[in-house]
């Protein structure tokens, strides 16, 4: 399957999708480690991708939303952004609001 | 040139009324991602934000910085305000 679908079918199959450097439990960067902080906090547990483990996964993510940083996050198959706008987003209360019925 | 003084460059076609570009790099020497550009933080200030949200400001600044995205910046963190969000 074409990197492109496989990206397509995560982000439809699960409701809350982290694409990230490491895991949530061992991030590899700050940004992912923030990202994947701000959901704990909200109590959803994501369908999580390292990214660092597929380079063909790496790329394709940037081309999938024409983003081009990680993290980025998905919800219920729409991008909402990376760890700067995940934090404003979590500050402002919209982020909970986006993850109500989610939570674990 | 330098990074920042590119990045500066090339924003300059937000019309900002004020840009701020701190260089992180030093703090994150020698991880993995390091090696592909340096980590920047972007304070900026555009009228031409208004009225829009945070994710389509951020994709003007990507847009903004080109290539740059690619080659030169590894890391970006992005605050983008409109005048008036500024002076609240």
């Amino acid at each position: 399957m074409d990197i492109q679908e496989v990206i397509k079918e995560q982000v439809t199959t699960h409701p809350v999708v982290l694409y990230m450097k490491g895991t949530p439990q061992f991030p590899q960067c700050g940004f992912s480690a923030t990202a994947a902080q701000i959901l704990k906090v909200c109590g959803v547990k994501p369908f999580s991708v390292n990214i660092l483990e597929d380079a063909a996964m790496r790329q394709g993510i940037k081309d999938f939303a024409n983003w081009p940083t990680i993290p980025q996050l998905y919800i219920r198959g729409q991008f909402v952004g990376g760890c700067d706008i995940m934090k404003e987003m979590y500050q402002s209360g919209e982020l909970q609001k986006l993850l109500e019925g989610l939570a674990e | 040139m330098n990074v920042p003084a590119m990045m500066e460059a090339r924003l300059a076609s937000l019309a900002p009324s004020r840009v701020e570009i701190l260089d992180d790099s030093a703090r994150h020497r020698g991880h993995a991602g390091a090696r592909e550009g340096g980590h920047f933080r972007l304070a900026i200030t555009s009228a031409a934000f208004e009225g829009l949200p945070t994710l389509a400001r951020h994709r003007m600044v990507h847009a903004a910085l080109g290539d740059l995205m690619r080659n030169g910046i590894h890391a970006l963190s992005i605050s983008a305000a409109t005048p008036s969000e500024f002076q609240s």
